[in-house]
């Protein structure tokens, strides 16, 4: 009675080898992660200061910081979010709560995914021809914003509709019953509850713009541009810039003889931007949670 | 109550069509003012959608189509000139599991206030006054008093759909509607929620969707029995259970099919 029978035997061998093999799996996956950050930091340690991050490239980029490209990269993802972020969320609003389910809005809908999926250089080359020379704003920190903003657009809606259908129906069945309208089941519920979904998923674009090199590259950021150092608003809107993406391709691979700790502070700085971004949308997202409850 | 205003709620000849399926057929009825009324029949029967349309939020649901005329306390719903929010502020509804909002027990209850009102046009002095009313309506101030600040959601079911009720109240509805009301909730919380229906009957007209027999005869005091989208008999519940003109209702009711 109940004694391990050779097939019992024989399946928990199995179950210990799956065991194995899928957590081998997830340190397979995260010690590379580990094995960069810490290559990168060890190799960057030497030039790490206040002063890399104020100080513009110099001496033909071999030397000196990162100050130009930082600004402009924070120039670009600003500006570029502050465009696709409201007509983004406010555009999934519409298509979520407002739009009916007819043929039209399923092509837009399969729009919406299909454009999140368009590669990047794509969208360079659309905003090269609308922005830069169509709407004639030249090569310019506006139409490189703009240019990101188009690319973010697509996975805003997307990411920002799904967090609106998540929150459950019977509370907009509520808010109908006792006569709300659209804008008030919206407003009252339907925002409040789905806000910390959304904000995450604005925020994670930060990352994908911060990495972009191919649709700034031709609509508006340059490989080298002097800025009065220390000042954030040393750019104007209609000004080229440089950024970090395209900083850390030049000096890894267009400029000869670049001290090995410059390309690594530089990846350092940028990975560590998008790593603070990200960690600031998770404790807003853990933040806005625990203000809600169902 | 003046004699014309005998029926608050009146069907004539309605129709309805969710896309090319025929879910009422020629449905005619009078209900009237104040009386408790059950609605009953098999899944699918259509009486689930009869009852939304009597605050017309079918038409949140998609594809609907609509003929015939709904009155209620004698104006034409369908009339162009209807406001819907007006609308369903005289005509409110209770859901199967109870659906309080996801904010405090207070607020709750002035949602109703606060979306058919100016935003600066009420007191607090007067919303305080009436959750108060409408909690003490539906038995709940005593348990509630010193929670009004508490998450809807964590309260017990029964508060919560006694909660739910109580949100119409601030409103002044001439029509509650309750779709299975009690069927989420176990016997004890059923008993409360049949109790407060006694209590709301008289000042409202209440019509109440419900699969359980004897929930029909232990509330209603008439009943309607619904059968693939045609009314088949409309009664006082004690004619109903006692002597069904219909035989379909009578075998309904004995549990023959269903």
């Amino acid at each position: 009675m109940f004694i391990e029978t050779p097939l019992v035997q024989k399946k928990k061998r199995t179950e210990a080898a799956a065991k194995i093999v899928f957590m081998l799996m997830t340190i397979l996956m995260i010690l590379p992660l580990l094995l960069i950050l810490a290559y990168l930091l060890y190799k960057a340690f030497p030039i790490l200061s206040l002063d890399f991050f104020i100080t513009n490239p110099k001496n033909g980029m071999r030397a000196g910081g990162i100050w130009a490209p930082f600004l402009g990269t924070m120039y670009l993802v600003v500006i570029s979010l502050l465009i696709s972020a409201p007509i983004g969320v406010l555009a999934a609003v519409y298509l979520n709560e407002y739009a009916g389910d007819n043929w039209f809005t399923r092509i837009i809908n399969l729009a919406v995914v299909n454009l999140a999926g368009v590669p990047s250089i794509v969208h360079a080359l659309f905003g090269l021809g609308a922005f830069v020379l169509f709407a004639g704003m030249g090569r310019s920190i506006l139409a490189a914003s703009l240019t990101l903003a188009i690319m973010t657009l697509p996975v805003i809606i997307a990411s920002t509709k799904e967090s609106l259908a998540a929150v459950p129906r019977a509370f907009r069945e509520a808010c109908w019953n006792v006569g709300a309208t659209r804008w008030q089941t919206i407003r009252h519920i339907v925002l409040p509850n789905s806000i910390s979904g959304i904000l995450t998923g604005v925020i994670l674009q930060v990352s994908r713009t911060a990495g972009e090199t191919a649709p700034v590259m031709f609509t508006g950021v340059v490989f080298f541009k002097k800025i009065s150092e220390g000042d954030i608003f040393a750019y104007n809107l209609f000004d080229q810039c440089m950024a970090l993406s395209m900083h850390l391709f030049t000096i890894s691979t267009q400029v000869p003889d670049v001290p090995k700790a410059l390309p690594y502070g530089t990846a350092v700085v940028l990975l560590g931007t998008v790593l603070l971004v990200n960690a600031l949308s998770i404790t807003l997202r853990v933040y806005l949670r625990a203000r809600k409850k169902w | 109550m003046s004699e014309t205003q005998k029926y608050s709620l009146e069907t004539n000849r309605l129709n309805l069509w969710y896309g090319n399926f025929q879910a009422l057929i020629n449905v005619s009825l009078k209900i009237k003012h104040g009386i408790i009324t059950g609605l009953i029949g098999p899944s699918g029967c259509g009486k689930s959608t009869l009852l939304r349309c009597f605050n017309r939020v079918n038409e949140r649901y998609g594809n609907v189509t609509t003929t015939g005329e709904i009155k209620i306390l004698d104006k034409n719903i369908y009339d162009p000139d209807v406001s819907l929010t007006e609308l369903r502020k005289a005509v409110g509804m209770v859901f199967q599991r109870p659906n309080p909002l996801p904010i405090s027990v207070y607020e709750n209850i002035v949602f109703g206030m606060r979306v058919h009102s100016e935003r600066k046009a009420l007191k607090k002095s007067q919303l305080d006054e009436i959750v108060e009313k409408s909690l003490q309506e539906v038995f709940l101030w005593k348990d509630l008093k010193d929670k009004l600040h508490t998450k809807a959601i964590s309260l017990q079911l029964e508060q919560q759909q006694k909660l739910c009720i109580a949100r119409l109240l601030p409103l002044k509805p001439e029509v509650i509607l309750m779709d299975e009301p009690c069927s989420a909730l176990d016997a004890e919380a059923t008993r409360g929620i049949e109790e407060l229906m006694f209590s709301l009957a008289g000042r409202y007209t209440i019509v109440i969707v419900t699969h359980n027999m004897a929930q029909a005869r232990r509330v209603s005091n008439e009943c309607i029995f619904m059968l693939l989208g045609e009314l088949m008999e409309h009664s006082p519940t004690v004619d109903m259970f006692l002597t069904p003109t219909n035989p379909k209702t009578a075998e309904y009711i004995e549990g023959r099919y269903g």
